[in-house]
């Protein structure tokens, strides 16, 4: 079953997993706890219009309800999330998580 | 009666519950009528039932609930009550009672009152279980819980060092027992798949399972080797004279009455398998004889009153066993029932001695106690004319009916056991001379203390004289009851389980064998007469017994225990000692110690991959979510 | 193919090149930038699944709010390129590496996992917001309110945080 005309779930599902990828590959790779913070924000949205295709192919509500909660929790997240970054930048003068890194053997 | 055989084993149950958790807290009288009326409630229970059983002549089965139920295996808490265990009941509860009774007023002044009769309840409740369970599990726990109760109260004053080398001698030596007996079990559920008594003790269950005739051998032999733990015979039977340290009505109900007659109580429940191997029953007959002589030589050298008592407890143990050997069950569970008749009386009077004695236990340092204690006197006399074998006392007919199977069976048999007859008369006789005629031979304080005991302890004695009298009509011999009319109500009685075995001796041999006996023993309590009573001979006292040869052999026991101790004990303690030094400290701490290390040693050396680097946390988390989703993927 | 058709390709297009670019980009500000191209082409992909609603609340949401506080953040940080020095290329590479091993297997399992096709009654409706606020506030009228609260905690949170030390 087509979710718009020619495009199936399988291209949704395929779509979804470059952009989650491509969000872990940012988390790994980059230094800057801020940038890190937008990836795994990137990730979040992939696996939203993930949500929102599957509504679309099983006409269920749910879903959207879910994707909405999801969205009140992300925003919450990003809230306390980037107060805790001022923080932290307030005390060690960086967000370079290469040299936050006091919490290992 | 099926309700009847239900409850009767939880009453004494309930009465050690309630005694043992009121932790003291219910008055002594309270207790004492709890604990006696528990028991003499279970014996009113038991009474109906045997006249139930003895007009119906059927078994009564029940089932409590299913225990262990898994595949195949099915044992139920569950009790068989016919002709057999009913026996034993009575005797169990009757006597356990009549104990129980003079315990009272034996004990009475002892601060551990409540705790001996909770746990002379609890003996008499696994008691029950051992001779009504309905299948071999049950039994097996009665059997532990009567070695636990022996244990608990033969060291009951723990005070005591002895006593408690006593109790862990009594546990250990029946654990060897009992391992036979477990392998007894382990083979009967190999080869009949069921442990319960019903399903597996017919000729067709017998042979249906195809057993072969070796192995028949070998299980019953096992079962034996548990007897043997349970009932002081060779090699297991130092443990009974050891166990006299408890208090003696202890002695009376546990390691003369009840608990040793469980292996005869074994052996007669799985009669047909004995029967079905010649070569164990050899082994029995010989194992008996061989224990009832010795024991009955070390008897002769004893002075402690209860050591005397107990080395003949394991001398009527062993012709026990040598009537079952010969195939004479009843014969052996009519002895087991004139035998705790009268030496329940024995034990009980030796108690009622040593009250009087304010806890002495010597009889070179009693004598003339006749006048002072008529009661304990007459009762005393009873129970020894009883044991020696006097007719019509009970103990006559008993012994008689073992003698003939003997006769009958294997001659040289029956001369070792009419020898240890004698010998039986003899030193229950040095016994009761040393004991009450001749000079008082304590000391002035002990003089002074001397008085018979007071009625609650003396009524259980007189009516346990009173049977040790009557006890023996209920089995008359086969030849001259015949003549008489007189049945052989025991013999009939048991038939359904035991099997009939009918003697063959003519009438004229049967009274020549009964008059040459007795006037054996008649002659044997003469000698006994000149010798303790006449000439006042006094056994030396344990300082100047530089006595050699056979005599300070026996009075040593023939060293046994030090035997043991050569053999058994040096030897296992070397290996002890090598397992502890090589085994245990190299193998096994090093293995354990190797673990602690290799684990310190690789935590630090993995522990440089929590590197603090949040981008590497996440590679190796996705690889590792890669590797799961590979894995379900496959 | 229809018109639609085309818009997704496009909008696919857009989203996965300007999410690299929120990864690969040095500059901080360009991947904030960056990221809210994203998340348009994800509301566009939303108002193509008729999914008016939540793409409104999207861009409200994201681009409206949280990335404003990630331009705020890093203009108060003061942030640039300069800042971040290159990790080490043998991480570079096995980073991307499994990356696109995590992408394959994801792609692999969603192939093997047997999505049912069939569909429900068709109710293109769905994404309106009447719908949504029936169910909202019939089904999940508790988690509403709860995540208000949770809204709230986090605005406590988010100005105890960030307000200034008292030094004493």
């Amino acid at each position: 079953m087509e979710i718009i005309p020619g495009i199936t779930i399988n291209h949704y599902l395929i779509v979804s997993s470059i952009l989650f990828s491509i969000g872990a590959l940012g988390v790994m790779i980059r230094r800057n706890a801020i940038i890190m913070f937008m990836c795994i924000e990137l990730m979040l949205n992939a696996v939203n219009l993930l949500l929102v295709a599957f509504s679309k192919q099983w006409s269920d509500t749910s879903a959207q309800v879910l994707v909405f909660f999801i969205m009140a929790v992300a925003a919450a997240e990003v809230a306390v999330g980037l107060a805790i970054l001022m923080m932290i930048y307030r005390n060690a003068r960086t967000t370079d998580t290469e040299v936050l890194n006091k919490l290992k053997w | 009666m099926e309700r009847l055989a239900q409850i009767i084993p939880f009453i004494p149950l309930a009465g050690f519950l309630l005694i043992g958790l009121s932790a003291g807290t219910l008055s002594k009288k309270a207790s004492a009528w709890i604990a006696s009326g528990a028991i003499l409630l279970a014996f009113f229970f038991t009474v109906p039932l045997f006249f139930h059983i003895q007009q119906t002549q059927l078994a009564i089965e029940v089932k409590l609930f299913d225990w262990i139920k898994t595949g195949p295996f099915d044992a139920g808490v569950a009790f068989l009550v016919d002709e057999l265990s009913v026996l034993f009941m009575l005797v169990i509860t009757g006597i356990g009672f009549l104990i129980h009774l003079f315990s009272v007023g034996y004990m009475k002044d002892d601060p551990g009152f409540r705790r001996y009769l909770s746990f002379l309840n609890f003996f008499i409740f696994f008691m029950l279980l051992l001779v009504m369970g309905n299948n071999l599990l049950v039994t097996f726990i009665g059997w532990e819980g009567v070695g636990l109760c022996s244990f608990m109260l033969i060291g009951f004053w723990y005070k005591e060092h002895a006593n408690n080398e006593a109790a862990k001698k009594a546990f250990v030596m029946n654990r060897i027992g009992d391992l036979g007996f477990l392998i007894g079990i382990f083979i009967i559920y190999q080869y009949f798949g069921t442990l319960d008594f019903t399903k597996f003790l017919n000729v067709d269950a017998i042979t249906a399972s195809g057993i072969s005739a070796g192995m028949i051998t070998v299980l019953t032999i096992s079962l034996f080797i548990g007897a043997t733990g349970k009932s002081a015979q060779i090699p297991l039977f130092t443990w009974l004279p050891d166990a006299m340290a408890g208090p003696t009505p202890v002695s009376a109900l546990i390691h003369a009455a009840t608990m040793v007659t469980a292996g005869i109580y074994l052996v007669a429940r799985t009669n047909i398998l004995f029967s079905m191997s010649p070569d164990t029953l050899q082994v029995v007959i010989w194992i008996g004889i061989a224990t009832s002589l010795i024991a009955s030589v070390i008897g002769i050298y004893q002075n402690d009153i209860k050591k005397v008592l107990a080395y003949s407890t394991v001398s009527q143990l062993g012709l026990m066993f040598v009537a079952l050997g010969l195939g004479a069950y009843t014969a052996a569970v009519f002895h087991v029932i004139t035998h705790a008749v009268f030496k329940a009386l024995l034990f009980l009077g030796s108690g009622s001695v040593i009250h009087a004695m304010s806890g002495e236990q010597d009889i070179r340092k009693m004598g003339g106690l006749s006048k002072v204690l008529p009661v304990t006197h007459i009762t005393f006399l009873i129970g020894t004319l009883a044991i020696a074998g006097i007719p019509p006392l009970a103990g006559f007919f008993s012994k008689d009916e073992i003698l003939a199977a003997a006769f009958e069976g294997k001659i040289v048999v029956w001369v070792l056991a009419v020898a240890v007859s004698l010998m039986t008369a003899f030193y229950m006789f040095r016994l009761y001379f040393l004991t009450f005629k001749g000079k008082f031979r304590g000391s002035e304080s002990q003089a002074a203390h001397l008085h018979e005991s007071p009625l609650n302890m003396s009524v259980p004695l007189i009516i346990l004289a009173g049977l040790s009298i009557v006890a023996g009509w209920i089995g008359f011999p086969h030849a001259l009851g015949k003549e008489l009319g007189i049945d052989h109500g025991l013999a009939h009685f048991l038939q359904p389980v035991l099997g009939g075995h009918e003697s063959h001796l003519s009438l004229s041999t049967e009274l020549g064998m009964m008059g040459l006996i007795t006037g054996l023993v008649i002659l044997v309590i003469w000698i006994c007469y000149n010798r303790f009573v006449k000439n006042a001979y006094v056994p030396a006292s344990d300082e100047n017994t530089a006595e050699s040869g056979f005599s300070g052999w026996a009075g040593k026991k023939f060293y046994v225990d030090e035997l043991y101790d050569k053999i058994f004990l040096r030897p296992f303690n070397r290996i002890g000692l090598l397992f502890d030094q090589f085994i245990e400290h190299k193998l096994i701490d090093g293995i354990v110690r190797g673990i602690g290390q290799s684990v310190s040693w690789s935590g630090g050396k993995i522990r440089f991959i929590q590197t603090g680097n949040v981008g590497f946390y996440l590679l190796v988390f996705v690889l590792a979510l890669v590797l799961m989703l590979i894995l379900i993927s496959l | 193919m229809s018109p639609s058709t085309y818009v997704f390709w496009f909008l696919t297009f857009v989203a996965i090149i300007s999410a690299l670019n929120v990864v690969l980009t040095k500059n901080a500000v360009y991947s904030v930038l960056s990221l809210i191209v994203t998340f348009f082409a994800i509301a566009g992909h939303y108002f193509l699944m008729n999914a008016q609603f939540l793409g409104i609340v999207h861009i409200m949401v994201y681009a409206g709010a949280i990335m404003v506080l990630f331009l705020y953040v890093i203009m108060m940080l003061n942030l640039n390129e300069t800042f971040e020095t290159n990790k080490d290329t043998f991480f570079h590479i096995a980073a991307v590496v499994s990356a696109g091993l995590l992408m394959v297997t994801m792609i692999g399992a969603f192939a093997k996992t047997d999505i049912q096709m069939q569909a429900m009654a068709d109710n293109s409706n769905i994404g309106y917001l009447e719908e949504l606020g029936k169910v909202l506030f019939n089904e999940f009228l508790l988690p509403f309110e709860i995540a208000s609260v949770l809204l709230l905690a986090a605005m406590v949170g988010a100005v105890y945080l960030s307000k200034k030390e008292i030094k004493d």
